[in-house]
């Protein structure tokens, strides 16, 4: 896919002009300050990473397939393969493509602005990730780094953890944090300063507004998650006893820093995806989208309620009634301007005159998987119910519907929309619907059963179970193999577009695509909106 | 107003439940089902509070799910391109939009009054009839009974391969967790090495046992029998390997035990196991009120 990038998208365009200069291969990929460029590296970087967590989901799905099997060797060695997988899919897939990837391509093409506000930290930006990567498979290949992707002390420190592959583990979620900081100022700066003239912040374009939201819940959540990974390698390494009870140190401690960042990450993951949705349902019903501040504000809402809930992943770590009860309130509050979306969404459709195309299949997708996942998270919320379901099949199924599915058909969804824009080459329509209904239907026979595992009692990171939970398992295992197969036919689509030979016109779908980056070429020049637009 | 809602819950789970194959066990060992698709059911009132609260969410959030899937099917078919061409161009409905900010709230409402009350009701009991201290290793559980001369039991999964016929593979112990039945159990989790979690999913109780804090809980058991459950956070390498069986006997038999683990304590004072453990240093302990 890299190569086809490379060699199909800018190098013969018939839309480039002559002062379009690109520089040699060296510095045009691996000292890019462009970003498109730096955009298209987050993605290629998105599909390895995405690549790898699944192939270790399909590892892991055939580990549950049966009880009592022994594909995977060792209690260890399935620890570490759930931990990789856990930060594979968050650090490494999900966030590069949708804020690296799709927050660099599109932010400075929506708001009119020739580049972002500091190319070359972005370029850092992005090249902390690829050592990060290396550090994570190190913990993998090692097989110690079996803590969970929560990093719960006591099993992380050194005394049950003892490997080096721990502390690489640690290391690189400080690289990719590191990234995700500096990519999120570069973001903030962008969005306030370089917007055209008269784009003021209450007409810019909704993904812009999504990331920017995301932007801030980086620059607040990450930094908590980066102390509290450091007083653990001095925990770990030099003695320290921050989180070890011998040393006067509290195991909760961890669970509250950890969490005060993991909440905020779980919007991270989700809100840029909203952005997407909403520029693809109003493109493809024609119609502007319904409730526009409303949206814009249901997103500002989530994101600061998003930082006052993050007990709710610790109901039943003996933390007092009474702050149950306070975080229980506040988790359920978060429903409501998710609610606001997901309606102002369907009332955007209503009236509308809908096309089908694939990035449309993906949204509606979205809407069903996503609100699903929600309504899940509502039963979960609630403190007593959590009781018995803490750590089960159903905390695992509520959250990949929120971020396994609604997050990755977010991604598709923005691929679908936007190939044609980022390579002047358009996808395949019969292979991309294929590539959807067979997600659609691999994805919800693989997490719909898992509800009723964890309703069942299943306990989550387990590699082998009691026989009664024998037949869902094999059901959810199923469903893995045709998402697996899914994501093959989503290979091939990439190939059959880049090597297509068919261009596309600039703005490809038409009357509803109003935002500004559709008035730009397909691929867009080297150097784009050298003269600012002017926004009525 | 309260049969309704169960009469709803009953049809939603008939209908569900024709997929399943529904396998019945003898009322006296609560593990969980083939297929089953639903909360393990109640042996104790916690459980049955936490099942009201459940059915009554799960109504809600159905008739929401059902509400949402109608609505996108419906404007796929009606505002597809074919059948309206001219789309409108409609961005804003006060009204609406207050409506469905509003609405939701109040459901949360109805939700939120049950569920507060409930977790104040799980949260301890004022009264205990009996105390027992849960201790987690890797990779068994320890149950100490402080108010029957500090018996101490050691319950540790069994191998594979010397399960005797009718016992629960990965569930079942060589010493489970015996309490009378119908008594209101205190329970102090803790642990000597990493977290765990004590669950037992047909009684309704869940906590985790972290070094360094004790952790009060409570639960009873409205009926003789055995209730299974697992280590529930994870614990290293054997994580999947420390069932929990809790065994709830008529007081008599209870009294019974008692006097055979003292007599065994007794007989055997040079229990390694043991002797190891009281030469530990013990951790600092914090306890939660």
């Amino acid at each position: 896919m890299a190569e086809a990038t490379h060699g199909g998208s800018y190098g013969h365009d018939a839309h480039d002009d002559h002062h379009d200069h690109k520089p040699g291969f060296f510095l045009r990929w691996l000292c890019s300050t462009n970003h498109k460029d730096i955009g298209t590296l987050y993605l290629i970087f998105a599909v390895i990473g995405g690549t790898l967590g699944g192939a270790l989901s399909m590892i892991m799905r055939m580990q549950l397939q049966h009880p009592g099997n022994h594909i995977v060797t060792s209690g260890q060695e399935w620890n570490t393969i759930i931990t990789s997988h856990g930060l594979l899919m968050i650090f490494f897939s999900v966030m590069p493509a949708l804020i690296g990837g799709f927050g660099n391509w599109f932010i400075p093409l929506m708001i009119g602005a020739p580049d972002m506000a500091f190319p070359r930290l972005n370029n850092i930006s992005f090249w902390l990730l690829p050592p990060a990567f290396v550090l994570i498979c190190i913990g993998l290949v090692m097989g110690e780094s079996g803590s969970g992707w929560t990093l719960y002390p006591p099993l992380s420190n050194a005394t049950y953890e003892a490997g080096m592959g721990m502390d690489c583990t640690l290391f690189a979620l400080h690289l990719a944090g590191a990234s995700s900081i500096l990519g999120a100022m570069n973001f903030i700066t962008t969005i306030f300063n370089m917007r055209a003239p008269g784009m003021t912040l209450h007409k810019m374009p909704l993904f812009v507004w999504s990331e920017l939201v995301t932007a801030f819940l980086l620059v607040l959540a990450v930094p908590v998650l980066a102390g509290a990974i450091t007083m653990l390698i001095c925990d770990r390494n030099f003695g320290t006893a921050f989180f070890d009870p011998a040393g006067g140190g509290d195991p909760v401690l961890f669970q509250h820093l950890f969490w005060f960042f993991g909440h905020p990450e779980v919007y991270i993951m989700i809100v840029p995806g909203f952005g997407i949705i909403s520029h693809v349902i109003s493109t493809f019903s024609k119609k502007p989208i319904f409730g526009y501040l409303g949206m814009v504000y249901a997103m500002v809402a989530i994101g600061v309620v998003g930082f006052v809930v993050w007990a709710h992943h610790m109901y039943i770590s003996g933390i007092d009634v009474d702050t149950r009860a306070y975080f229980m309130g506040a988790t359920l509050v978060i429903a409501v301007p998710t609610g606001v979306k997901i309606f102002s969404w369907i009332a955007t459709m209503w009236g509308g005159s809908i096309r089908f195309d694939t990035p449309m299949l993906w949204a509606i997708g979205f809407l069903f998987v996503f609100t699903l996942g929600g309504v899940t998270g509502v039963v979960c919320a609630n403190a007593g119910i959590d009781e018995i379901i803490h750590n089960t099949y159903y905390i695992v199924a509520h959250f990949h519907y929120v971020l396994s599915l609604a997050a990755v058909f977010s991604i598709f969804c923005g691929w679908y929309y936007w190939i044609g824009k980022m390579s002047g080459r358009q996808y395949p329509e019969f292979w991309g619907r294929v590539h959807f209904w067979m997600t659609f239907v691999g994805v919800n026979l693989l997490f719909f059963p898992q509800h009723f595992l964890g309703l069942s009692g299943m306990p989550r990171r387990y590699p082998d179970y009691p026989d009664a939970f024998a037949g869902w398992n094999y059901v959810s295992s199923i469903g893995a193999y045709i998402s697996g197969a899914a994501f093959i036919v989503f290979l091939y689509v990439c190939f059959k577009t880049f090597t297509s030979k068919e261009k596309v016109a600039d703005n490809y779908w038409g009357e509803g695509a109003t935002t500004l980056e559709w008035t730009q070429t397909s691929p867009p020049a080297f150097h784009s909106w050298l003269e600012l637009p002017k926004v009525p | 107003m309260q049969l309704p809602k169960r009469l709803f819950a009953a049809v939603f789970f008939t209908v569900f439940s024709l997929f399943a194959e529904l396998v019945s066990r003898p009322a006296l060992a609560q593990a969980p089902r083939p297929w089953e698709m639903d909360l393990q059911p109640a042996f104790s009132p916690m459980k049955q509070q936490i099942i009201d609260l459940h059915d009554l969410v799960l109504v809600l959030i159905t008739v929401i799910m059902l509400f949402v899937g109608g609505l996108l099917v419906w404007v796929c078919i009606r505002y597809n391109e074919k059948r309206n061409p001219v789309p409108s161009q409609t961005s804003h409905h006060t009204g609406l939009e207050i409506a469905w900010t509003v609405i939701p709230v109040l459901i949360l409402v109805v939700m939120a009054i049950p569920s507060f009350r409930l977790i104040y009701y799980l949260d301890r009991t004022p009264e205990p009839d009996m105390t027992v201290k849960i201790t987690g290793h890797q990779w068994y559980w320890q149950y100490t009974y402080p108010d029957h001369g500090d018996i101490d039991v050691e319950s540790r999964y069994i191998h594979d391969e010397d399960l005797k016929p009718g016992q629960l593979r990965l569930l079942e112990v060589d010493n489970r967790m015996v309490i009378p039945v119908g008594k209101k159990i205190r329970l102090l989790s803790n642990s000597a090495d990493v977290i765990h979690s004590f669950f037992v999913p047909a009684l309704g109780v869940q906590r985790y046992a972290i070094p360094g804090r004790t952790i009060e809980l409570w639960m009873t058991a409205d009926k003789p029998g055995v209730y299974y459950g697992q280590c529930n956070q994870i614990c290293g390498q054997d994580h999947s390997k420390m069932p929990i069986a809790v065994q709830a006997v008529p007081e008599t038999d209870f009294k019974k035990w008692v006097e055979q683990q003292k007599k065994a304590a007794g007989n055997a004072p040079a229990n390694p196991a043991r002797m190891m453990a009281a030469a530990e240093p013990a951790l600092t302990t914090e306890s939660r009120r």
